[in-house]
């Protein structure tokens, strides 16, 4: 199976030269620019760990795509997206997010249902990935 | 534009009897809109003969406190402030015998909180006035201290898609077709078949309530299982509308809270239900975390024709006070009404914090929105991805992209039909950001994208140079003016 979180995971995975067009956008347009790492995929795991803090007054996306490779060489079997902070007011959130590296064999997500009251389902979404400990998981 | 426009005033303007609506106040050239007044922007048309002056104070007085004959009750209240004001009158450009009026009502007229208050006075009575001939609600000013009476969508933009966990693209929709007649375990299928193909999100249609052939319940029920399974294999959230639209409010409430239990992100009504039950929709919303969106099934009715009716452009504006997240605000190139420039002005009400005049997409007054949510604009209605360019560049990005027969009618099924639409648009957008020029390269894009995407390129055979290119009913009435540099 693919994760297909973020902007462009239906296309095919992206180059560096490719992410760093991405970057230089999200720049250009006054964003800060931000590593973040996990293997625990889970679609409301929110908080994926970050590689250090958005990039604020970063004016070259090579810095960001140099980081990448630097997460890649400790965090390189694992999920690692960009992300793109907006402080403009009424926004203040992310801006953009797309997944820049993940494992060579994804491993997917379990789901649970436990029968309740005549024919509800209370639903539950696992990722694989987590039956393991941390640090085993890929 | 002729006669005696002067108000009488004193004695003889409480005579029994009765005086022309310009004469009793309710025609102010002078008069200088208050920052709290609310201002109401009408087409009159009037009858053969009657005085645009004369019509725009009836339609003022109408709207506000006068009937149709002198009332000396009139006295024992501070008449002055309470009678709307017709203050300009234009005549409409290559429109003879149509005139447009700005009319400004005390706020003091208005209760907060209540489109139901609102409209009752600005659209109550005076759209079946005799002496006119037609009359449009074209545009309304609503003040700072009014806006603030309003909840506002209940999610918004930004929240929304945090909950979505989707940034930087628009979002992906369908709804599912046909529309009547799917049994419960026959719809589910639909639904996980095009969540899992790489839609966001699929739609109940609007009269898809709780049918012969489909009861709510297992409606609900199967679609929660087709989206939990899209989301498991595919690690996003997803979401279906759920549309809760019944015949009581209690009907409606029960409803989504069965929507809430099963875990949906989302629920969905029509507008026939109603200001107020939308108002308490959006509150209940609110409430349960839940994001609301709206399909503006029976709007035609009443905002298409030009001649008389209200715009969609208040509808727009109304419904973000009322806290709707999602409105059909139009596609531009798809099979519904749509003129370009008019969309826009729909758009920009939607999702801005302030809305400068801009008379070439019908837009007439200032709007500031006091940091009320911003609305998603869904567009629906006959788009497919070989548009995947012109709707990123006449849309945008923070807009739900809604595509039904271009999604279920792939020749190699739903699933195919949703791949190839996430595809183009993914293709699409990462050409914009990467500084290409997407709207003439368009087809190209999609041609390169549709290399490693058979799907995609299914669907471009498939749909090649559908368009409905037909003259729009609702065209601005303004043309762009060039600003002198």
């Amino acid at each position: 199976m693919r994760v297909t979180q973020g902007a462009f995971s239906f296309l095919p995975d992206l180059t560096d030269q490719q992410i760093h067009t991405q970057v230089q956008y999200c720049i250009d347009n006054d964003w800060a620019v931000s590593l973040e790492y996990t293997d625990d995929p889970h679609p409301r795991n929110t908080y994926w760990e970050m590689w250090g803090h958005p990039m604020f007054d970063n004016p070259d996306a090579a810095a960001v795509v140099y980081e990448l490779n630097e997460c890649r060489k400790i965090h390189g079997g694992k999920y690692i997206r960009i992300m793109a902070f907006d402080s403009t007011a009424g926004w203040e959130s992310v801006r953009l997010s797309f997944i820049a590296n993940r494992p060579k064999t994804e491993k997917g997500f379990r789901l649970s249902r436990e029968e309740i009251r005549g024919r509800s389902v209370r639903y539950s979404i696992t990722p694989y990935s987590t039956d393991l400990p941390e640090g085993e998981r890929y | 534009m002729t006669g005696n426009n002067e108000q009488v005033r004193g004695k003889a303007r409480y005579a029994a009897g009765v005086l022309e609506y310009r004469k009793m106040g309710y025609w102010e050239p002078d008069y200088d809109p208050k920052d709290t007044d609310i201002i109401a922007l009408f087409r009159i048309t009037p009858q053969d003969g009657v005085d645009p002056i004369e019509a725009a104070a009836a339609v003022a007085g109408e709207s506000s406190t006068a009937t149709w004959t002198v009332v000396w009750t009139d006295r024992l209240t501070a008449c002055d402030k309470y009678r709307a004001k017709a203050y300009r009158v234009d005549p409409v450009p290559h429109e003879p015998g149509q005139y447009f009026a700005y009319i400004a009502y005390d706020l003091d007229l208005f209760e907060g909180g209540s489109i139901a208050n609102l409209t009752a006075s600005i659209i109550g009575n005076v759209f079946g006035f005799k002496p006119l001939k037609g009359l449009r609600l074209e545009d309304m000013r609503l003040p700072v201290a009014y806006v603030k009476t309003f909840q506002g969508p209940a999610t918004g933009i930004v929240v929304e898609r945090e909950r979505l966990g989707v940034f930087g693209r628009p979002l992906l929709g369908a709804t599912v077709k046909p529309k009547l007649g799917l049994s419960g375990r026959n719809y589910g299928r639909v639904v996980y078949e095009a969540l899992k193909g790489g839609l966001d999100f699929t739609k109940d249609d609007e009269n898809i309530n709780s049918q012969p052939f489909m009861h709510w319940r297992d409606r609900f029920l199967y679609c929660m299982e087709a989206v939990n399974k899209a989301s498991a294999a595919t690690g996003e959230i997803k979401g279906t509308y759920l549309n809760v639209t019944a015949g009581t409010m209690e009907e409606m409430y029960k409803r989504a809270e069965f929507a809430k239990e099963l875990g949906s992100v989302i629920i969905m009504i029509d507008l026939v239900i109603g200001y107020t039950a939308i108002q308490s929709m959006a509150k209940w919303s609110r409430d349960n975390d839940m994001i609301l969106h709206l399909h503006r099934a029976g709007h035609s009715t009443y905002t298409r024709q030009k001649s008389h009716g209200v715009s969609f452009r208040v509808i727009s504006k109304w419904m973000r006070l009322a806290g709707v997240d999602h409105i059909h605000a139009g596609t531009v190139v798809g099979k519904l009404e749509g003129d370009p420039a008019t969309t826009k002005g729909y758009y920009d009400i939607c999702r801005e914090e302030f809305n400068p005049q801009a008379l070439e997409n019908g837009i007439f007054f200032d709007q500031h929105w006091t940091s009320l949510n911003k609305m998603m604009p869904v567009a629906s209605g006959g788009i497919h991805a070989g548009q995947m360019h012109q709707l990123i560049h006449y849309l945008g990005e923070d807009v739900v992209l809604q595509f039904g027969g271009g999604t279920i009618g792939h020749p190699h099924g739903i699933q195919a039909g949703a791949e190839a639409n996430r595809v183009a648009l993914e293709a699409m957008v990462f050409a914009r950001n990467s500084g290409r020029d997407y709207f003439a390269e368009g087809p190209q894009i999609l041609a390169d994208a549709a290399k490693t995407c058979t799907p995609l390129q299914q669907a471009l055979d498939t749909w090649k140079g559908v368009t409905f290119d037909y003259a729009s009913t609702d065209a601005p009435d303004y043309a762009p003016t060039n600003t002198p540099s």
